[in-house]
C-alpha cells in the first residue's frame, strides 16, 4: 500500500467502506484518496466491485458502513436539497452513456443546464450546448441526432458532453474505452486528458483498457481482496509484490501496453530534441 | 477559418493595455466569479451596453467555460475589446473559441403543409410495408409448418406443452372471472330494460345468445391479446436485442420454428378452449343473477338455455376462435421480429403488437357476423 502524495488536496476521500447485497460481501474497508487535479485509475478483477465503488461515492448505492466525502462533503445520509449542490459540481459518464434514448444529444447536454439554470434563455442555452457538443469532439452534425442513430464511440463522447454540461470540478468515468476500437480508444484517452489539462478537472476512472492506464493516469488504485491493496503510479505498484497486481501489469498485455507507452514517450523525446 | 481569423484578433485585443482600450466607448467592468450560475444576468448587463464595448476582466476571480463563451461570442459578433484576462482566462477564451463550430442543434423542420404531406406519405407507406410484411411472415410460417409436415421429428412438444400452460392454463383465472363479471352485467342491464315491456323472461334468451355467439369468443381474444400478444412481441423483441435469434440461425435453428410455431399452435389450440370456458362461466354469472334477482331457479335457467340457443350460436363461437388465435400470435410474433436497435423499441413494438392484434379480430368478427348470418345461421 502507497500513500497519498504529501501536497494532496483530497477532493473524494473513502474511508472504512463497507458494501454487501446479502451474504456476498463487496468492500471490506475499502480506503481511498483522489486528488485535486490528477486522473486517478481504478482497477480490478471482474467481480471486484469497481462499478459498486463508484455508485456508492455518488450516491447511488447506500452503503452498509463507512465514510465518503466528495468536496469537503459528508455524502452519506444527506438530504435530497444538500445533496443537489454537490450533485452540481461533478459529471458522470455511464458506461454505456445512459443518454435519455427520448432526447437528441443537444437535448440530452441542455438537460442538466435546465434543471439547475431554469431562467437561462433557449438561444444561450442551444450556443452552450453547441460548444460543448464541439469540444466532446462530435461531429457538427451530431446535435439533432437521437442516440440511436450515434456510433458506440460517439455515445461515448456525447455522454462526455452532457457529463461536462455544467463545468464540473470533478469527472466519474465508468470504463470510457470498454467497447471502442483502439484508434478511437486512444482518441478518447486524449480527449479526456486534454480536456482535463483545460478544465482543470480531477478525474476518478474505471477501466480495464491497460493503454489508458499508461496513457493517461496519474496513480492507479487496485481493487482485490475486498480492499483498495495499493494506489500509486504504475512503477510504483510494479515494485511491489503482490501476485494479481505482477499478473496485471506483467501479462502479455500489460507488457505491450507499457511497450507502446515507452515508444510514444520515445517518439516524443526525439521529436523535441 | 473565421475563426481562426476571431481568435486571433481575440488574443491581439487581449494583449493590449487596458489603458489604451479605454479610450472610445463603454467599458463593462467584470468582478467576482463569471459562471454558469450568472450566466443570465451577465449575457443581459452585456447586451445592454452600447457599442463599441470593452470588456474589463481585470476583477475577475473565477470563470468557467459557460462565462468564457459570453464574452468570447461579444468579440466575435460586437467586435469589442477584452482587457485585463488573466492567464487563465485567455486560455479558457481560446478554448471556446476553439469549439466554436458551426454545431447543428435542432433538426431541420419544413413547413406546415409540406411537412403534413411527408408525414402522411411516410404513415402510407409504412401501413403498406407492415401489411406487406405480415403477408410475407404469414408466407413464413406456413413455409416453416410445411417443413415441420415432412420432417415431424423436428417439432418441439415441449415448447408447444409449456407455451399451452403459460397461454392456457394461466390463464383460466383471469379469463373466468372477467366472463363472470360480464354475464352478471348483461343480465342486470337486460333485465332492467326489458322489465319495461314486462318481457325479464327473456333475459335469459340475451344472456345465452350474446355470450355463445359474440362476447365469449371475442372478451377472450382480446385478453389473450393483452396477454399473450403482447409477451410474445417482448419475448421475441428482446431475443433479437440480444442476438440469441441471429445466434439461433447462425447454429441453423429456424426461429420460424422454434419461437413462432409453437407459439402459433399453443394459441390456436388453447383460443378455443379459453372460448368456451369463458361461455360458460358468463352463463353461470348470467344464471346466478337471475336466480336472486329474477327468481329463476337454475333448473329452469339451463332448460331455457337449451331451449333458446341454437347448437349454430356455438359453432359460430369456437370457429371464430382459433382463427382470432391465429390472428393474435401472428401479430405478436411479428412485431417482435420486426424490433431492431433498442430496448425502447420493444415497448413500441409490444404496443403496436396488442393494438394490431385487438383491431384485426373485431374487423375480421365483423366479417364472421354478416358471413354467418348470410349463410342462414341466425
Amino acid at each position: 500500500m502507497i500513500g497519498v502524495p504529501k501536497d494532496c488536496d483530497p477532493v473524494i476521500t473513502v474511508h472504512g467502506l463497507r458494501n454487501a447485497f446479502g451474504e456476498q460481501v463487496i468492500h471490506d474497508g475499502v480506503d481511498l484518496t483522489v486528488c485535486r487535479g490528477e486522473i486517478l485509475g481504478v482497477v480490478g478483477g471482474s467481480g471486484t466491485g469497481k462499478s459498486v465503488l463508484m455508485r456508492s461515492i455518488i450516491g447511488l448505492q447506500k452503503p452498509e458502513s463507512g465514510e465518503i466525502e466528495v468536496l469537503g462533503e459528508n455524502m452519506i445520509d444527506r438530504d435530497e436539497d444538500e445533496a443537489k449542490n454537490i450533485r452540481r459540481r461533478w459529471g458522470i459518464l455511464f458506461q454505456n452513456g445512459a443518454l435519455f434514448s427520448t432526447l437528441t444529444v443537444a437535448e440530452n447536454v441542455e438537460v442538466p443546464i435546465r434543471e439547475y439554470f431554469p431562467y437561462i434563455k433557449q438561444p444561450l442555452l442551444d450556443e452552450i450546448a453547441s460548444y460543448k457538443i464541439a469540444m466532446s469532439g462530435l461531429p457538427p452534425d451530431a446535435g439533432p441526432k437521437f442516440p440511436s442513430e450515434l456510433s458506440g464511440g460517439m455515445i461515448k463522447r456525447a455522454g462526455l458532453a452532457r457529463a461536462l454540461a455544467l463545468d464540473p470540478e470533478l469527472l466519474f468515468l465508468d470504463e470510457p474505452t470498454a467497447g471502442l476500437d483502439p484508434i478511437a480508444a486512444a482518441g478518447f484517452d486524449e480527449l479526456i486528458r486534454s480536456l482535463q489539462k483545460k478544465l482543470d478537472l480531477t478525474v476518478f476512472l474505471i477501466t480495464h483498457d491497460l493503454d489508458t492506464l499508461y496513457a493517461i493516469c496519474d496513480r492507479v488504485a487496485v481493487l482485490a481482496d475486498k480492499k483498495v491493496i495499493a494506489v500509486g503510479t504504475i512503477p510504483q505498484l510494479l515494485a511491489l509484490d503482490h501476485p494479481w497486481i505482477q499478473e496485471y501489469f506483467n501479462g502479455p498485455r500489460g507488457r505491450a501496453a507499457a511497450d507502446t507507452a515507452q515508444e510514444h514517450a520515445e517518439t516524443l523525446g526525439s521529436i523535441e530534441a | 477559418m473565421l475563426q481562426r481569423k476571431i481568435s486571433r484578433s481575440l488574443s491581439q485585443e487581449m494583449e493590449r493595455d487596458p489603458a489604451n482600450g479605454d479610450g472610445d466607448g463603454a467599458t463593462y467592468r467584470m468582478a467576482g466569479s463569471i459562471t454558469i450560475a450568472r450566466a443570465g444576468t451577465t449575457a443581459r448587463e452585456i447586451d445592454a451596453e452600447p457599442d463599441p464595448l470593452t470588456i474589463d476582466l481585470s476583477g475577475v476571480t473565477r470563470m468557467d467555460t459557460v462565462g468564457a463563451w459570453l464574452v468570447y461570442r461579444t468579440v466575435r459578433d460586437r467586435h469589442a475589446k477584452v482587457v485585463g484576462a488573466s492567464a487563465e482566462a485567455k486560455s479558457l477564451l481560446e478554448q471556446v473559441a476553439e469549439a466554436d463550430k458551426p454545431v447543428r442543434v435542432h433538426p431541420e423542420e419544413s413547413a406546415g403543409f409540406t411537412r403534413v404531406l411527408r408525414e402522411l406519405g411516410e404513415w402510407v407507406a409504412e401501413a403498406g410495408e407492415t401489411l406487406l410484411g405480415l403477408l410475407g411472415f404469414f408466407g413464413a410460417t406456413l413455409i416453416g409448418f410445411a417443413n415441420l409436415l415432412r420432417r415431424p421429428k423436428r417439432f418441439r412438444v415441449n415448447a408447444v406443452v409449456q407455451r399451452f400452460d403459460v397461454v392456457g392454463v394461466r390463464a383460466l383465472g383471469i379469463i373466468g372471472l372477467m366472463s363472470f363479471l360480464i354475464g352478471i352485467v348483461i343480465a342486470q342491464q337486460g333485465a332492467v330494460q326489458l322489465a319495461q315491456f314486462g318481457a325479464e323472461v327473456y333475459t335469459i334468451n340475451l344472456i345465452g345468445r350474446i355470450t355463445v355467439r359474440e362476447l365469449g369468443t371475442l372478451m377472450t381474444a382480446i385478453m389473450v391479446a393483452g396477454r399473450s400478444g403482447s409477451a410474445f412481441a417482448a419475448q421475441i423483441g428482446t431475443m433479437k436485442i440480444t442476438e440469441e435469434i441471429d445466434a439461433m440461425r447462425t447454429i441453423g435453428v429456424s426461429p420460424v420454428e422454434a419461437l413462432v410455431i409453437p407459439r402459433l399452435m399453443a394459441t390456436v389450440i388453447m383460443m378455443p378452449l379459453l372460448a368456451f370456458w369463458a361461455m360458460l362461466l358468463a352463463l353461470l354469472g348470467g344464471g346466478i343473477f337471475v336466480w336472486l334477482s329474477l327468481g329463476i331457479p337454475p333448473l329452469t335457467y339451463i332448460q331455457r338455455l337449451q331451449e333458446v340457443i341454437p347448437i349454430t350460436d356455438l359453432w359460430i363461437g369456437l370457429i371464430k376462435a382459433p382463427v382470432f388465435g391465429f390472428i393474435i400470435a401472428l401479430a405478436g410474433c411479428f412485431q417482435g421480429m420486426l424490433v431492431e436497435g433498442n430496448s425502447e423499441e420493444v415497448g413500441s413494438r409490444t404496443t403496436t403488437a396488442v393494438v394490431q392484434s385487438i383491431f384485426l379480430v373485431i374487423v375480421l368478427d365483423a366479417v364472421f357476423a354478416v358471413f354467418f348470418s348470410s349463410i342462414g345461421w341466425k
